[in-house]
C-alpha cells in the first residue's frame, strides 16, 4: 500500500474546502483530478516521479470506504476528520450529535480488543 | 533571572469552545459542569500573574506534513496566526491572532540545542487547536505572547516517553536561567486515554478510564518512575489509540520536576473522554495557593494528588473485574 500517497489524498482534500466539496459530490470523479492536480506535485514546479495509488487504493477513496482505508494503514486522524466533514451534518441531521462518529465506530468493531492496522511507514 | 511561576497541565478539548458559547438551548447537557469546571482552572494561571506563555502543543495534521516531520520544534515569530480552515468547519473554533515572544524562543532554541535537544524551527508556524484550545480555557484574552513547542505524538516512530519527561527537563532549566525580569508560565496540553478514528471512539466513557486513574496519580505526584515502568508505546496504544498525546502531559510533569506534587488537580468523564486540569506553582506563594483552594473548593477539585484508588473509578474497576470474571466462566 501506497501509505504516504493515500495520506496526501486525506490531507490535502481536508485542507480545503472546495476539494471537500468535490469529494463529497463526486468521489471517484475528484481522485482522477487529485491525481493529476494535487497528487505528485511537491511544489507548483517540482513533482514526484514515483508516487501512485494502487487500484485497490484507488477504490476505496473512490468508495469513501474508511473501513478499507483504516484497514490498510491510513492515519486514523486523517481518516477520521475528513470522513466527518464529509458525513457529520446529515447523520447529525438525522439521527443527532455525533451520529456518524459512533457510525464510524460501529463499522470498525470488529477490531475492537486487537491490535490495529499499523498506520506506520 | 526569569521566574516560571506556574505549570500548567491539561487536556484540551476541540468542543470546549462550542459547548459553551451556543445558545443555551443548544448547549450540551455536561456544558455547564464543564464551564464551571474550566473556568475555576483558568484562576489558577490567573494568580500566577504570567507575562509570557511557553506552550507545548502538537500540530494535528494541519501545517506539519509527513514530507518533513519534526519530533520536536519550536516556533520563532513576533506574531502566530491560529486556527486553520478544517478546525472551524469541525468545532467552530475562531480564528486568532497571538503575539510571540521571540526573545525566548530564541534563547529557548539556542539553549535546547545546547543540551544536546535538536530541535527543528519554524518561522511561519500556524497555531492549531492543541494551542488555541488552553488559550481558549485559561487566558481568553489571548493577551500575553507565546513560545510554542510542538512535539510528535501522532507519527510513528515516536520519541520515548524518557525523551519527553527529558524535554520538560530541560525546559525547566531553560526558563529558570532565562536573563529576564519577566514571569513565565508553561502550559501543554495532551491527553489521557482517547481513541480517534477507532472502534472505542465516542464511547460512553473514555477508552481506558483505569488507565486515567493511573496517569493522574502518576503526574499529580510527579512519579516518574511509574510512569516509565508502565508507559510504553505499545501500552499507550493499548489505551486508546491516539493516547500517545499524555506524551505532552508527562513533558509537563517535567518541567514541574519529579516527585513534585501538584498542586491543583481536576477531573471530569466527559462521556467519550476524560478531561484533566493540573497546576504547579514551582515558586509557590500564599496568594497562588489560596487561588487554587478558591477554585478547588468551586469545582470541587483537589489542592493535592488525586490517587488511582479514588473513588472516582470504583465503578470500572467494578466493571473491569465482573469482565474478567465473566471471560473465565
Amino acid at each position: 500500500m501506497s501509505k504516504y500517497y493515500v495520506n496526501k489524498f486525506l490531507f490535502t482534500i481536508d485542507r480545503d474546502p472546495e476539494w471537500v466539496a468535490s469529494y463529497k459530490d463526486d468521489p471517484r470523479g475528484t481522485v482522477d483530478r487529485w491525481e493529476k492536480e494535487i497528487g505528485r506535485w511537491l511544489n507548483s514546479v517540482e513533482q514526484t516521479s514515483w508516487l501512485e495509488f494502487t487500484a485497490e487504493e484507488r477504490e476505496a477513496l473512490s468508495t469513501h470506504d474508511y473501513v478499507w482505508l483504516f484497514e490498510n494503514g491510513a492515519h486514523f486522524f486523517l481518516n477520521l476528520t475528513l470522513f466527518i466533514a464529509l458525513f457529520d451534518e446529515e447523520y447529525a441531521a438525522a439521527h443527532g450529535p455525533l451520529a456518524f462518529q459512533t457510525e464510524m465506530a460501529r463499522q470498525l468493531g470488529h477490531w475492537t480488543g486487537r491490535d490495529y492496522p499499523s498506520v506506520a511507514m | 533571572m526569569a521566574e516560571l511561576t506556574a505549570v500548567l497541565a491539561s487536556t484540551h478539548h476541540p468542543f470546549y469552545y462550542k459547548a459553551t458559547t451556543s445558545p443555551e438551548d443548544q448547549r450540551p447537557p455536561y456544558a455547564a459542569d464543564w464551564q464551571r469546571k474550566v473556568e475555576a482552572y483558568r484562576e489558577t494561571l490567573t494568580a500566577a500573574e504570567p507575562d509570557i506563555l511557553v506552550m507545548v502543543g502538537a500540530d494535528h495534521f494541519h501545517q506539519l506534513w509527513l514530507d518533513n516531520y519534526p519530533q520536536f520544534l519550536i516556533g520563532k515569530q513576533e506574531t502566530y496566526d491560529a486556527t486553520f480552515y478544517n478546525e472551524e468547519r469541525e468545532f467552530g473554533i475562531p480564528k486568532y491572532t497571538l503575539a510571540g515572544d521571540i526573545e525566548l524562543s530564541r534563547y529557548m532554541h539556542e539553549e535546547l540545542l545546547g543540551k544536546d535537544f535538536d530541535f527543528s524551527v519554524s518561522h511561519e508556524l500556524k497555531i492549531d487547536h492543541s494551542i488555541i484550545c488552553p488559550i481558549i480555557t485559561v487566558r481568553p484574552d489571548a493577551d500575553l505572547p507565546i513560545v510554542p513547542i510542538y512535539t510528535n505524538i501522532f507519527v510513528p516512530p515516536l520519541p520515548s516517553p524518557r525523551r519527553f519527561f527529558q524535554v520538560g527537563r530541560a525546559i525547566r532549566e531553560i526558563i529558570d536561567s532565562f536573563p529576564s525580569d519577566k514571569k513565565v508560565a508553561a502550559i501543554g496540553t495532551g491527553h489521557l486515554s482517547l481513541e480517534l478514528g477507532g472502534p472505542r471512539q465516542f464511547g460512553e466513557h473514555g477508552p481506558d478510564p483505569l488507565f486515567d486513574a493511573d496517569a493522574i496519580e502518576w503526574l499529580s505526584t510527579g512519579n516518574i518512575d511509574a510512569i516509565l515502568d508502565n508507559v510504553t508505546h505499545e501500552s499507550m496504544a493499548g489505551a486508546g489509540n491516539a493516547t500517545h498525546g499524555f506524551m505532552d502531559l508527562l513533558l509537563m510533569m517535567g518541567i514541574a520536576g519529579p516527585g513534585v506534587h501538584a498542586d491543583y488537580v481536576d477531573h471530569l468523564d466527559l462521556f467519550h473522554t476524560r478531561e484533566m486540569y493540573m497546576t504547579w506553582y514551582p515558586n509557590k506563594n500564599q496568594d497562588q495557593l489560596e487561588a487554587a483552594a478558591r477554585a478547588a473548593k468551586t469545582a470541587q477539585a483537589s489542592t493535592g494528588p488525586i490517587y488511582a484508588n479514588d473513588a472516582a473509578w470504583d465503578q470500572f474497576r467494578g466493571e473491569r473485574a465482573a469482565t474478567a470474571a465473566g471471560s473465565e466462566t
